[in-house]
Order: structure tokens, then sequence, then C-alpha cells
């Protein structure tokens, strides 16, 4: 049987990984990859622990997690196709009227 | 102890999570995406949450994967290929995943974390019909807002995506 930590280890591992992702890569494509990655290692960590207290409230909190996270897809892919028309590329460190 | 499933599908997600970063062209990237979240749906039916699950393929694998995709061949060809990263940046990164792996694993095993002091795994599965429940009941202002905020982000998409100058001239044809 599957105990509780192992899944908050995988969460963390993908976590770590997600966060690796944001620090190196400068394709805005990948970054949003690296942040799926760290929604979905949340989502992991709330699905466990709702199946270990069996208590419904954390399956409902994934399943908003997930639509919000859907609808931040959308909207980061919008930017990116903006960004890729005024820039003709997709490389963050080209965004460069959007530096402070 | 886990058994070999859960090991097998923990080794799909984080080698695929993995793939998905450092592949070399951003459409194998974007196919390992989703074979990573593929994998985390399993982890889901393990954990007894059907419906998650089904959710979980019918958003990631079916509708944010095809739209990775779709972005990635609107974008040249040229601009997919990763330039070759800052190797100070990336050992630096790579130091940075370790020591967070190292930090909050050790945190967590430390912290003893197991199923006694949260439930048990043999609790009984969380019923789908409870969900719905909920989510009529006491979460029916989060469904609202939710609702609201996936309109707004679907409109706020589609005036982003739209190009004025290429509508003036279609209409000025018409």
């Amino acid at each position: 049987m599957n105990e509780l930590i192992d899944y908050v280890i995988v969460s963390v591992v993908l976590v770590a990984i997600g966060i690796y992702g944001l620090v190196v890569k400068r394709n805005a494509v990948r970054m949003l990859f690296a942040l799926e990655i760290i929604a979905n290692a949340a989502n992991l960590n709330l699905i466990a622990f709702s199946r270990n207290l069996s208590n419904a409230q954390g399956q409902v909190f994934a399943l908003f997690s997930i639509a919000i996270a859907a609808a931040e897809v959308a909207v980061g892919l919008g930017i990116i196709i903006i960004a890729y028309r005024l820039y003709k590329e997709i490389d963050v460190e080209e965004f460069k009227s959007m530096r402070g | 102890m886990a058994d070999p499933v859960f090991i097998g599908i923990a080794a799909l997600t984080v080698g695929s999570a993995i793939i998905s970063l450092e592949s070399r062209e951003l459409i194998y990237g974007a196919i390992a995406l989703a074979i990573s979240m593929l994998g985390i749906a399993g982890f889901f039916i393990l954990l007894d949450s059907p419906f998650v699950a089904m959710f979980q393929i019918t958003v990631y694998v079916g509708a944010v994967a095809v739209l990775v995709i779709f972005t990635v061949m609107l974008v040249r060809t040229q601009a997919l290929f990763s330039k070759r990263e800052d190797k100070g940046r990336k050992s630096a990164g790579f130091v940075l995943m370790l020591i967070l792996m190292a930090g909050m694993g050790s945190l967590i095993i430390v912290s003893g974390i197991n199923s006694k002091t949260f439930g048990s795994p043999q609790a009984p599965a969380v019923d789908f019909t409870a969900i719905g429940k909920q989510m009529l009941t006491y979460y029916s202002p989060a469904l609202i807002l939710l609702a609201l905020t996936l309109a707004g982000a679907v409109i706020g998409a589609l005036a982003l995506a739209r190009r004025e100058e290429i509508e003036q001239t279609n209409e000025r044809t018409d």
C-alpha cells in the first residue's frame, strides 16, 4: 500500500524540477511548461491528503485548481502569441520593452 | 513500501517532466508535458479519485496539450530551437534544484507525516456524489466565480489574439 509520504516526495521532486525550469529556461513556452508542472505537483498533494483524510474538500479544491490552470494557460499562450508578433521571438530576454 | 505500479508512474511522471524542459525541440517538449500530466492522472486513479483523474485527462491532456501544440505550430521554426543556455545559470539552477529537493524532502521526512497522523490509506474513498454536493452547496459562490473567471479568460485571450489591421482589410474587401 502506498503511504502518504511517497506522494508528497514525488510532488517535492516535481516542484524542484519546475523551479529549475523557471530559473534556467528563457523560452516563454518552456517557462509555461514549468509553471504547469508546479501546479500539478500542488494538485497531487491536495488529492493525496484528501484520500488519507477521506475528505471531499481536497478533491473540490483540486478541480477548481485544474480549471484555473486551464484559464491561465489560455491567457499565457495568448500573451506569447502577441509577444511573438511584436518581437518575432519567444525568448523572454528579447522582450525589451517589458524590462523595468 | 510503495508498490511497483506507483514506482512506474512516478518514473514516468518525473522523467517526462524533465524531458519536457530539456528536449531540443519544443514540440517534443509539449508531448512530454502531456505524458507527464497523464502520469499525474494515474496517481489520481491510484488515490481512488477517478472523477478528478478524468477531469485532469480532459483538461490537460485534451485541451492544454492541444493548445500548446497549436501555439508551437504558429510560432516560426527557428525560434523553437532553444539557444544554448548560459552555462553558469544552468549549473546554478541545477544546484538550486538539488538544494530545494534535499531541503524540502528532508524537512518532510523529519516532520514525520505519515498515514497515521493524517488518516489512513485504508479510510473509505471519497464518493464523487459528495464532490457534487459540496460544489453545489458550500462552494457554489466559488463555482460561479470560477465560471466568470473562465469566461473572462476566454474573452481576454480572444481579444489579445485578434488582429485589427487584418479585420479592417477584410471589411474593406467585403
